[in-house]
C-alpha cells in the first residue's frame, strides 16, 4: 500500500538556454502508517518533490508507483489520489475562502462526489480530530487565530480520507506553544488513524522527535534515506548543505569533547537528560 | 539617548460582527511604557496574537496610538509632520520577503528608498553598494530578485532598509518563512549592523535562539510587557514562558531538566560553551 518513486527527474526548461533540474534521479519509498521527515534547505526540490506524490506534477523521466499502480497511467484514476494523498502547502491557511469553518471544510469531500450526508460526517469528524471546539463551526475561518487556521487548513485535507498526509512546513510562523501543538497533532493522526505523515520541514529539532525515517535533500538530489539517528551522525555532511543536526546533538558531542562519556546519538532533551544522569549515576 | 520611547501606549481597534455592529474593543497594546537606546539589540517576543506586531508597527508611525504617546528619536509619532524624518529614521522589516521587494534587479530595489528621500544619484549607488556588502549579497546585485533564495531575497529586504541610513531598523519576524541557513544569515548580517553601524536593532521572533545576543528582551501577552530582562534573566524564568507559549533555547532546557533531576546547573544558559562549563562545575566533586 506504499508509495514509490522510482527514478523520478523532472526538469523544467527543457528547450530552453537554462534547463533547471529540480529533480535529480529520486527513488524512494514510502510505507503505510510511516512518519518521514522530509528536509532540505530553499530551493532542494523538496516542494517538487511532494508535488510528485499526488501527481500534481509528471515526471519528466522515471515513474510514480501508489499501491503498485503507476499514477500516470492514461487509465489511472487521478481525482481519486488526490484524495489519498493529502497535501497540505505552506501557510494552507491562505487558502480557506468559505464562509464559516464547516463548509471550508465539507469543500474537499464534495468534490470527491460523496453525498451530502457523508460530506458533512467526514466534516465533522476531520474537525474533531484536529481539536477544533464545535463552538467555531460555524464561524467565518478568517475569525480564528493562526494556529486555528491551520488546523482547519489540515482539516479540510483530513476529510478527504487520505492514507498518506504530506504537509509542507506546517509549523511556520507559529509560536513555540503553537508549534508543539501542531506536531502534536500530525503524530496523533497517524498514532490513531495510521495516516502515513511526510512532514517537509526545515527544522531538525521538529521532525528528530516523531519521524521514523528522514529524506535529505540537496540541489535535486536525494542525499540520504535513513533513521533520524543515522542520519544526525553525519552532521559535517548536513552542514555542508546548509543543514544542521538537532540542538541537542550539538550539546551532547560538546560534552563528549569535554571528556563526559555521554552518547552522542541523543536527539531529544528527554535522551539527551538520560544520557547524562545515567552516567553521573555509574 | 531613547531612540524609542512609548508612554502609556494603548491601541485599541473596535470589533466587528458581519454587519460591521461594534461587537467591542480590544486593547492590542495594553498601557506600554518601553525606552529603547541608540545602539540596542532589542528583541520582543510573544506568541501570535499577543501584540507584538501592533507595538513595532508604531515604531516607524505605522500605526498611531489610541492614547499616549510614542517618540521617535523626540519626535511625535501623532503629529503629521514629523511623518518623513520618522520614518526615515525607523525602517522596517516584514516577515514575508515576496511582499517588499519591488524591483525587477536587487541592486534597483535597494536604491528605491534613498531615491524617495531625494538622495543625489552618485550617493545612491554608494549607498546600494555599501548596504548590499553589509547584508552579503554585493555578488547578487545584478539578479533578479526571484532568482533569490527566501534568506538572500530578506537581506535585500534588510538592504533597502539600511540604504535609507535609519538609526533603527524593526524587524517583523524576518526568518519565519526561511530554512536554518537563510535564519542563520539574517540573524548574522543584523547582529553586524548593530555591532558595526550601531543601528539600533528590534528584532520580533518566535525563535529563542536568536535573541540569546539581544541587550534586553520583552515579552508581550495580551497586550502588556510581562516580563522585560537580558536574556540569561528572562530564560531564567522557564516555566513562566511556558505559560505564555514561549519556550526556552534547548540548551537552556536541558540544563533546567538536569536541575529538577538534581544536577546542581545554574539558570539561563545561553550557549553550549556555557552548558560544558557549567556541566563541569555542577559535577566536580
Amino acid at each position: 500500500m506504499s508509495l514509490i518513486l522510482d527514478h523520478v527527474t523532472y526538469e523544467y526548461g527543457i528547450g530552453s538556454a537554462l534547463p533547471v533540474k529540480a529533480l535529480d534521479d529520486v527513488s524512494l519509498q514510502i510505507e503505510e502508517g510511516q512518519f518521514v521527515g522530509l528536509i532540505g534547505h530553499t530551493g532542494s526540490g523538496k516542494s517538487t518533490l511532494v508535488q510528485m506524490f499526488n501527481g500534481l506534477l509528471k515526471p519528466t523521466a522515471g515513474n510514480v508507483y501508489f499501491q503498485g499502480k503507476d499514477i500516470h497511467d492514461p487509465e489511472y484514476d487521478r481525482r481519486a489520489l488526490r484524495g489519498k494523498v493529502g497535501l497540505v502547502f505552506q501557510y494552507p491557511e491562505h487558502q480557506l475562502f468559505e464562509v464559516t469553518v464547516f463548509k471550508d471544510v465539507c469543500y474537499g469531500p464534495k468534490n470527491l462526489g460523496l453525498s451530502q450526508k457523508e460530506v458533512e460526517l467526514r466534516a465533522f469528524e476531520a474537525l474533531k480530530m484536529v481539536g477544533l471546539q464545535d463552538e467555531y463551526f460555524y464561524v467565518s475561518p478568517f475569525d480564528l487565530s493562526g494556529g486555528q487556521k491551520r488546523r482547519v487548513a489540515i482539516a479540510g485535507v483530513l476529510a478527504m480520507k487520505p492514507d498518506i498526509l504530506v504537509l509542507d512546513e506546517p509549523t511556520a510562523g507559529l509560536d513555540p506553544k503553537g508549534r508543539e501543538e501542531i506536531l502534536n497533532l500530525v503524530a496523533s493522526l497517524r498514532e490513531k488513524m495510521g495516516i502515513a505523515i511526510v512532514l517537509v520541514s526545515h527544522s531538525m529539532d521538529d521532525v528528530a522527535e516523531y519521524a521514523d525515517k528522514i529524506i535529505v535533500m540537496n540541489h535535486g538530489k536525494k542525499v540520504f534515506d535513513a533513521e533520524p539517528k543515522e542520519v544526525f551522525a553525519h552532521v559535517e555532511d548536513l552542514e555542508a548543505i546548509g543543514l544542521a543536526a538537532p540542538q541537542v546533538t550539538y550539546i551532547m558531542k560538546a560534552l563528549k569533547d569535554a571528556g563526559y562519556p555521554v552518547r552522542t546519538d541523543a536527539i531529544t532533551i528527554e535522551e539527551a537528560k538520560e544520557s547524562i544522569l545515567e552516567m553521573l549515576h555509574r | 539617548m531613547n531612540i524609542i520611547e512609548t508612554k502609556n501606549l494603548v491601541f485599541e481597534y473596535i470589533r466587528r460582527d458581519e454587519n460591521g455592529e461594534a461587537e467591542g474593543v480590544t486593547e492590542a497594546v495594553d498601557h506600554v511604557d518601553m525606552q529603547i537606546q541608540q545602539g540596542d539589540f532589542v528583541a520582543v517576543l510573544g506568541h501570535n496574537g499577543s501584540g507584538k506586531s501592533t507595538l513595532a508597527k508604531h515604531f516607524n508611525a505605522l500605526l498611531l496610538p489610541t492614547e499616549g504617546t510614542v517618540l521617535v528619536t523626540g519626535k511625535d509619532t501623532s503629529k503629521p509632520e514629523n511623518l518623513w524624518d520618522i520614518r526615515k529614521r525607523a525602517g522596517m522589516v516584514f516577515q514575508n520577503p515576496d511582499n517588499q521587494i519591488i524591483g525587477q534587479v536587487v541592486e534597483e530595489d535597494v536604491g528605491f528608498g534613498p531615491e524617495n528621500l531625494g538622495v543625489k544619484t552618485s550617493e545612491i549607488w554608494r549607498r546600494v553598494e555599501e548596504s548590499l556588502k553589509a547584508v552579503g549579497i554585493y555578488e547578487f546585485r545584478k539578479f533578479s530578485p526571484n532568482k533569490l533564495s527566501g534568506g538572500q531575497k530578506q537581506r535585500v529586504s534588510i538592504a533597502g532598509v539600511i540604504a535609507m541610513h535609519p538609526q533603527c531598523i524593526i524587524l517583523d519576524e524576518p526568518t519565519a518563512m526561511l530554512d536554518p541557513n537563510g535564519r542563520k544569515e539574517v540573524i548574522r548580517a543584523i547582529r553586524a549592523l548593530n555591532d558595526v553601524e550601531n543601528i539600533t536593532v528590534i528584532l520580533i521572533t518566535h525563535y529563542m535562539e536568536e535573541i540569546v545576543h539581544a541587550d534586553k528582551v520583552f515579552v508581550m501577552e495580551k497586550g502588556k510587557v510581562v516580563m522585560d530582562g537580558t536574556p540569561r534573566e528572562i530564560f531564567s524564568r522557564v516555566e513562566e514562558l511556558k505559560k505564555y507559549r514561549l519556550d526556552v533555547p534547548k540548551v537552556t532546557e536541558l540544563a533546567y531538566e538536569l536541575k529538577k533531576s538534581g544536577v546542581p546547573m545554574p539558570d539561563g544558559i545561553l550557549n553550549t560553551e556555557e552548558f560544558v562549563e557549567a556541566f563541569r562545575k555542577a559535577t566536580r566533586r
